[in-house]
């Protein structure tokens, strides 16, 4: 069915010079879809054409419209010989697509090529179309919304979230093609761009239809990649989670939120009037409500009823069996009634990293499986039947992992590949999970909405159900109340273990739950999702990592895949204690956004996990590290080791220190015999628990008890302790994690910087053994972690968010570790005391404003009172400095940089007003009678010039995380999926490798704001490099780099702008007090 | 292990003022890592000469990769490459365009030819200005030459436009084009005493009453030019003294009025004939272009040495001057007033900021 695409070529500018004789460019433009081009006429003689031209329409199908990139390239005509190519724009009008995305998509977009760079920029005015569709049949699927973020998008509303969804497509990769030896690279790479662009642009429109199939509107975490198999072909696979997503009209009523993490805590304060209540009585009925856990009213009277003798068992003191007699045809009835709703899909996977509060119920831990495939030259692109089977395969085995630890789905879920010649390996790992059902079904709208609203007030009442059953230690029996988990508070519901006490996978310990002591839970939790924003945390967070490298063998085809499977499982093995063991050395208990990724090279593997530890307070207490001397009797030795014991135990304490790290000491009396000893635990066995020769699990998270003891038996041993030492801390007003937030930081300003740092390191290749190996790696990410703290130094207090590594080996002996992180600065003095927020708040809103007038700098020339805007923000960041008895120094000094900063800023905007009218021919009367007051000029000449707006660059913010600090998301324009190539002959000309890749990544960032203030929007959420494959010869001095990066294109708004509406001041007030009884 | 590569990319283009300064001033990599580190940078983050190192080559890289467009400022401002806020833009514009007053005055009024870009290795020795920021600034100084030369409308005006210059560096460039169009002698060692600034401001002032623009807003090359009529006219000055009359007259309207209110009277009136002599010899000579050249060494010369070595104070001179303009225009046959007040004002304005030590 067909749909009209418009597209105008407006303008062009900064042109490069392309006739050397006359230093000037006869630009044309053609314009292509499918396989229709247009052109645009010449515009002879100029660096800035002004084509102007009429709208050239494209009558397309709309499954074309999906597929097909719009193609735009700029050429310099030349009468005699064939015209060259400036550049050329690839437009994806996918956003175009869908009702509540852009509607236009407008601007100026860089002229790019792959051999040049970027060369000039190109103004396009495009417009779509679409005529309805009522064909059943039909193969497109425009409508579905597609969003990166791995959340429930803020400004949309979970009514169903139905499942997963994957999708691959093979092709030939053009690169490989017999006709890439007679042409040039500039066409080959064209060929890739295109071919990739087509591939992506039709995997969408198939999920598509699946979504459509499964009765969803929407794909949230859509993670899509590539795999560039070589010879083998090119695969683009995607996976994604499928919802239906209603949009919120009401948008006042959610505040502007700092996190995610506050607004879903915001909520409930509208909502309950009464949230301190610590009388256990009038909470009973509004906790019957609360977690009425199915959508059938018996379920609810019947949760109701446990729930009433549990408040009656400790006055009773017996009941506990008759509750754990009810509880237990409930926790079936439950289970049960999930399993339906989670049966008939094949795999129960959610890419989902952070969930509606109630989503989540238990978390069982981490599930991963990876297998080493040998990759053939893929016959059928038609039929990818291979790589299918492949990976469902191995979702098979997750699958049947989360089924061992009692979970019947997996969240957190993603796959990725590792590729070195014909040899790849597939992983996939999640987090083994029971969810409600509530929202995995169709038809419970209000349930929803009702469980949605009502969940919240039962998180800040549980100081009171907590304090009361402190007091009564219950035995084993009685936490066969397991009816009641929904009733547990959300704060520590999901640690508690989903699978059976007395049927464990593995090995596990098994404490009551710090927080409600009703449940059991393991000692350490390992997951792949975010911290939960309902999850109670003592202290920051911080990245752990774990580094790893092992040799392998040089081997060809089946053979090197069996070394590397043998290597694998051991691999596996060790990253995991690197991480308890770091863990354990950080004082913390669980981590978070756990992400290990296995490399493979010609001659070795390469092991990088990492992931945020915390200490969640419904954890125990880590036990220390002990280490263990192999010979006793040595004085010296023994000597050594208590020496390194001692060094361990004071980084511990300090580590403590520095994250804040203080639980409440909890008498031995009240906790009773469950809690284990802190004593030395006798030493297992470490073995391999299980391992298929394909395919190998990790969920061994929780039986390493082991992972207390270090035993010192050779150099080994000794290089790993050593090596546990060496990771130094940031540096002070650092944090760092690599999750969405950072517990203990909720005062983010909206000073953020996301960057991206590469790195390559060439290792020396004379005795190459693990140790010297490991030892690189691990300086090479330090050294890394380092420059970034140094760089970033300005920012304190900041905190390094999202920091994602990824390591790839591309030849022998080079190690090329990439990081994308976000930087965010937070505000220090309103950390420290809470109930501050309103007076910070404002004075928050006043630095926005200054910053806005940073931003919009044009009004502010335009306004007759220019100085007048300042002065009132100065008043109130002066107020607020005497309220809040901050350093009056340091209030100044920020109020002098910010009136600095406007004073240039309004002087450049004159000047840039004067270079407007200059080109308009000035006439020397105004401008001598201006003399004297170059402002009163700005004035006069704005006003005669009203046009000038356009000549601002708007300012695109990115950031890999699903927010913008201080910023409200007020639209989705669509989902950002790119990738560039870029190649050079003359690499020592354009200043080495670091000189092309730091170009080429500024190029893409450059590109991607351009696609986004087209699409009207300011900046990119959940932006993510997926893709830097950087190879090189400098023996030929040349080089060349592939990148993807996607993201999700959005509108925000400043939160002063919204707080038009007011947010009651008593909610803002009264949340802190009562947030700070839940963490005591 | 050595890094092949190493780069740092920031959605906002990450700059550092004081690199960047480094940079500018011409320090090579290793040289500027050496200067950071003896300003103690080191201590006060913990950071090492590693890291240190990788800082500064990022921060170089992007000043490269920046330098192309602050050669077009208005190209900085509308280019999407580089994310930067407009107040760091203006700052980069702003620095980028700054001169060393030492290198300035070995360059003002030379002609901004390849032949002065070569002797620039010995204005770098003289000055101890590295020679990268020498041809910096010299390139500035032609590029901004070249672009305004041949434009219409205030010369000022004209730079701010398409430079994006503050209003002050762009009042300073305005006077070396200027001076570097009319090719001023100020090299001279009868000269040194004279700072940039009075330069600029005496360039100022010919540009606002000497040049085409001071009477014809509408002309090309308005600011730039001397105004060749005006010159042409200041040879009827010279009756001033030609005419012994006239000259006697003159003489004694100042002595009058100046009897009892400067300090150096006898000296004034022993001296005023050659003092008038001197102003008004210039005047008819300037149509000469040897003698627009030699125009400060002759003020200086001429005026500024006699009256110093007679000890007159900066208010004698202008007691002086004052009197000697204003009476002018009360001798009957002296017809040419509003000439002689052009070029007077210009004259005491330049003299009078020469007048120091």
């Amino acid at each position: 069915m067909p749909g009209k695409l418009k597209v105008k070529i407006v303008a062009g500018r900064h042109l490069p010079v392309m006739d050397r004789a006359s230093d000037l460019t006869d630009a044309f433009v053609e314009v292509k879809f499918g396989n229709t081009t247009f052109k645009t006429d010449v515009y002879p003689k100029s660096l800035n054409p002004q084509w102007n031209s009429e709208w050239f329409k494209f009558e397309v199908d709309d499954e074309d419209l999906q597929d097909e990139p719009l193609q735009i390239t700029v050429l310099d005509h030349d009468t005699y010989s064939a015209n060259d190519a400036i550049g050329k724009v690839y437009i994806d009008i996918d956003p175009l697509l869908y009702s509540e995305a852009a509607t236009v998509i407008s601007g100026w977009f860089p002229i790019y090529d792959t051999i040049h760079g970027i060369r000039g920029e190109i103004n396009v005015v495009v417009k779509v179309d679409l005529f309805n569709d009522l064909n059943r049949f039909r193969q497109s699927s425009c409508g579905v919304k597609f969003f990166c973020t791995t959340s429930i998008p803020k400004c949309y509303r979970a009514v169903v979230i139905h499942g997963f969804v994957e999708e691959l497509v093979v092709n030939e990769d053009p690169e490989y093609q017999w006709i890439d030896r007679i042409r040039t690279p500039r066409a080959s790479n064209e060929a890739r761009q295109r071919l990739i662009s087509l591939m992506s642009g039709e995997l969408q429109r198939k999920i598509g239809l699946k979504v459509l199939e499964m009765r969803g509107n929407a794909v949230v975490g859509y993670l899509q990649c590539f795999d560039l198999e070589g010879e083998s072909g090119l695969v683009v696979r995607a996976i994604g989670t499928v919802c239906t997503l209603d949009k919120i009209s009401n948008t006042a009523f959610l505040p502007a939120c700092n996190s995610p993490s506050k607004e879903m805590k915001e909520i409930p304060f509208n909502e309950d009037p009464n949230p301190n209540t610590h009388s256990s009585g009038p909470s009973t009925p509004l906790k019957n409500q609360t977690y009425s856990f199915s959508p059938s009213k018996s379920y609810s009277r019947q949760s109701s009823s446990s729930d009433t003798d549990l408040s009656l068992t400790p006055k009773t003191g017996m009941g506990s069996g008759s509750a754990g007699k009810e509880g237990g045809p409930f926790k079936a009835l439950l289970r049960q009634q999930t399993q339906t709703a989670l049966e008939q899909r094949e795999f129960p996977f959610f890419t989902l990293t952070a969930f509606p509060p109630g989503f989540l119920v238990h978390v069982g831990g981490v599930v991963s499986a990876r297998s080493v495939k040998l990759l053939d030259r893929i016959h059928n692109p038609d039929e990818p039947e291979t790589r299918d089977a492949w990976w469902a395969e191995i979702r098979q085995e997750i699958k049947s992992h989360a089924k061992a630890l009692g979970c019947h789905a997996v969240v957190g879920y993603s796959e990725s590949t590792s590729i070195c010649e014909e040899v790849c390996i597939l992983s996939a790992s999640g987090t083994a999970a029971v969810l409600n059902p509530r929202f995995l079904q169709d038809g419970t709208m209000e349930g929803c909405l009702e469980q949605r609203l009502s969940w919240q007030p039962g998180f800040f009442s549980i100081g009171s159900e907590k304090g009361e059953v402190d007091f009564f230690p219950q035995n084993q029996d009685s936490s066969s109340l397991l009816g009641l988990e929904e009733t547990s508070p959300p704060g520590c519901g999901f640690c508690h273990i989903p699978y059976d006490e007395l049927n464990m996978p593995f090995p596990a310990h098994l404490i009551y739950c710090y927080n409600c002591r009703k449940q059991k839970v393991p000692d350490v939790l390992f997951t792949t999702i975010d911290l939960p924003a309902e999850a109670m945390v003592i202290g920051k967070g911080c990245l752990i990592q774990a580094r790893l490298c092992r040799l392998k063998k040089k081997a060809q085809a089946e053979a090197n895949a069996t070394s590397i499977s043998n290597l694998l499982p051991f691999m596996e093995y060790e990253v995991h204690t690197q991480l308890m063991n770091k863990l354990k050395l950080k004082g913390m208990n669980a981590l978070f956004g756990l992400r290990i990724q296995i490399t493979v090279g010609e001659n070795m593997l390469m092991g990088l996990a990492s992931a945020t530890g915390v200490y969640l307070t419904a954890l125990p207490t880590p036990g220390g590290i002990q280490i263990a001397g192999k010979t006793p009797n040595d004085g010296a030795y023994e000597q050594h080791v208590s020496h390194m014991q001692k060094k361990i135990n004071d980084t511990i304490a300090k580590n403590k220190e520095l994250y804040e790290i203080n639980p409440p000491e909890i008498p031995e009396e009240i906790i009773g015999s469950p809690f284990p000893e802190p004593r030395q635990r006798s030493r297992l066995l470490r073995s391999q628990s299980e391992s298929s020769d394909e395919v190998m699990e990790l969920d061994l998270s929780h039986g390493k008890k082991d992972a207390f003891v270090l035993e010192i038996d050779d150099t080994d041993a000794m290089e790993d302790v050593h090596s546990l030492l060496t990771d130094v801390p940031p540096p002070p007003g650092f944090y760092s994690c690599n999750t969405e937030i950072m517990p203990g930081i909720n005062n983010w300003t909206s000073d953020i910087q996301m960057f991206t740092s590469v790195r390559v390191s060439r290792l020396s290749n004379i005795n190459l053994t693990n140790q010297t190996l490991n030892k690189n790696f691990n300086d090479l990410c330090e050294n890394l972690l380092k420059s970034l703290y140094f760089k970033l130094r300005s920012m304190i207090p900041c905190c390094l968010c999202h920091v994602n590594f990824t390591v790839a080996l591309p030849e022998d002996e080079v190690i090329q570790v990439t990081v994308t992180a976000v930087a965010i600065t937070f505000d220090k003095h309103q950390a420290l005391q809470t109930s501050r927020v309103p007076v910070e708040k404002t004075l928050q809103r006043a630095s926005t404003d200054n910053e806005e007038q940073l931003q919009f700098p044009l009004e502010l020339c335009s306004d007759p009172l220019v100085s007048q805007p300042f002065s009132p923000a100065k008043e109130v960041l002066e107020n607020a400095s005497s309220h809040t008895g901050v350093p009056a120094a340091q209030r100044a000094t920020s109020v002098d940089y910010s009136s600095f900063a406007d004073r240039c800023n309004s002087w450049i905007e004159l000047i840039k007003l004067k270079a407007q009218t200059i080109r308009r021919g000035s006439n020397k009367t105004t401008a001598s009678l201006d003399k004297a007051s170059p402002l009163a000029e700005g004035h006069l000449r704005h006003r005669s010039v009203p046009s000038c707006t356009n000549s601002t660059v708007s300012v695109v913010k990115m950031t890999p995380l699903s927010f913008i600090p201080g910023a409200k998301i007020t639209k989705y324009l669509g989902i950002i999926n790119m990738f560039f190539i870029r190649e050079t002959t003359s690499l020592r000309e354009e200043g080495g490798v670091s000189g092309f890749l730091h170009a080429f990544i500024a190029e893409v960032f450059a590109m991607v704001r351009a696609h986004v203030a087209a699409l009207g929007g300011n900046a990119v959420v959940s932006y993510i490099m997926k893709q830097c494959v950087f190879m090189e010869n400098p023996n030929k001095n040349q080089a060349q780099c592939l990148i993807n990066v996607s993201g999700d294109a959005v509108i925000v708004v400043r939160e002063s702008e919204l707080e038009m509406v007011p947010v009651q001041p008593s909610t803002a007030v009264s949340q802190p007090a009562s947030a700070g009884d839940v963490t005591t | 292990m050595t890094n092949d590569l190493d780069i740092f990319v920031g959605n906002t283009t990450l700059i550092d003022e004081e690199v960047y300064q480094l940079w500018l001033d011409g320090y090579s990599v290793s040289d500027a890592v050496s200067l950071r580190l003896r300003s103690g940078i080191l201590e006060q983050t913990g950071a090492t000469v590693d890291v240190l190192q990788s800082d500064t080559m990022d921060h170089y890289r992007t000043f490269h990769m920046l330098e192309r467009l602050l050669h077009t400022p208005s190209k900085l401002i509308h280019q999407l490459h580089f994310q930067i806020p407009p107040s760091r833009q203006a700052m980069l514009i702003e620095r980028y365009y700054a001169f060393d007053e030492a290198f300035v005055r070995e360059v003002l009024g030379k002609k901004l030819s390849k032949g002065t870009k070569k002797d620039l290795d010995d204005v770098s020795s003289k000055t101890g200005i590295t020679l990268k920021s020498c041809r910096r600034q010299f390139d500035n100084f032609k590029r901004v030459f070249k672009v305004v030369e041949e434009m219409r409308g205030s010369l000022v005006e004209n730079i701010q436009q398409h430079f994006l210059l503050s209003d002050r560096l762009a009042r300073d460039y305005a006077a070396i084009v200027f001076f570097a169009n009319s090719r001023f002698e100020t090299g001279k060692k009868k000269l040194q005493f004279l700072t940039f600034e009075d330069f600029a401001y005496c360039a100022e002032q010919m540009i606002q009453n000497w040049t085409l623009g001071a009477v014809d807003s509408n002309v090309d090359d308005m600011d730039v030019d001397l105004d060749k009529e005006f010159l042409q006219e200041l040879k009827e000055l010279k009756v001033l003294i030609a005419d012994k009359d006239l000259l006697d007259l003159h003489k004694s309207l100042v002595c009058t009025s100046l009897r009892g209110k400067i300090s150096v009277y006898n000296e004034m009136e022993a001296n005023f004939k050659n003092l008038s002599r001197a102003l008004v010899n210039m005047a008819s000579k300037l149509i000469h272009t040897k003698d627009v050249r030699d125009f400060f060494i002759d003020l200086v010369e001429k005026f500024i040495e006699p009256c110093k070595s007679d000890k007159w104070t900066l208010n004698d001179v202008r007691l002086f001057l004052t009197q000697y303009t204003t009476s002018a225009h009360t001798l009957d046959a002296f017809r040419h007033q509003a000439l002689w007040d052009r070029y007077m004002s210009t004259i005491k304005s330049c003299l009078l900021k020469m007048y120091h030590d």
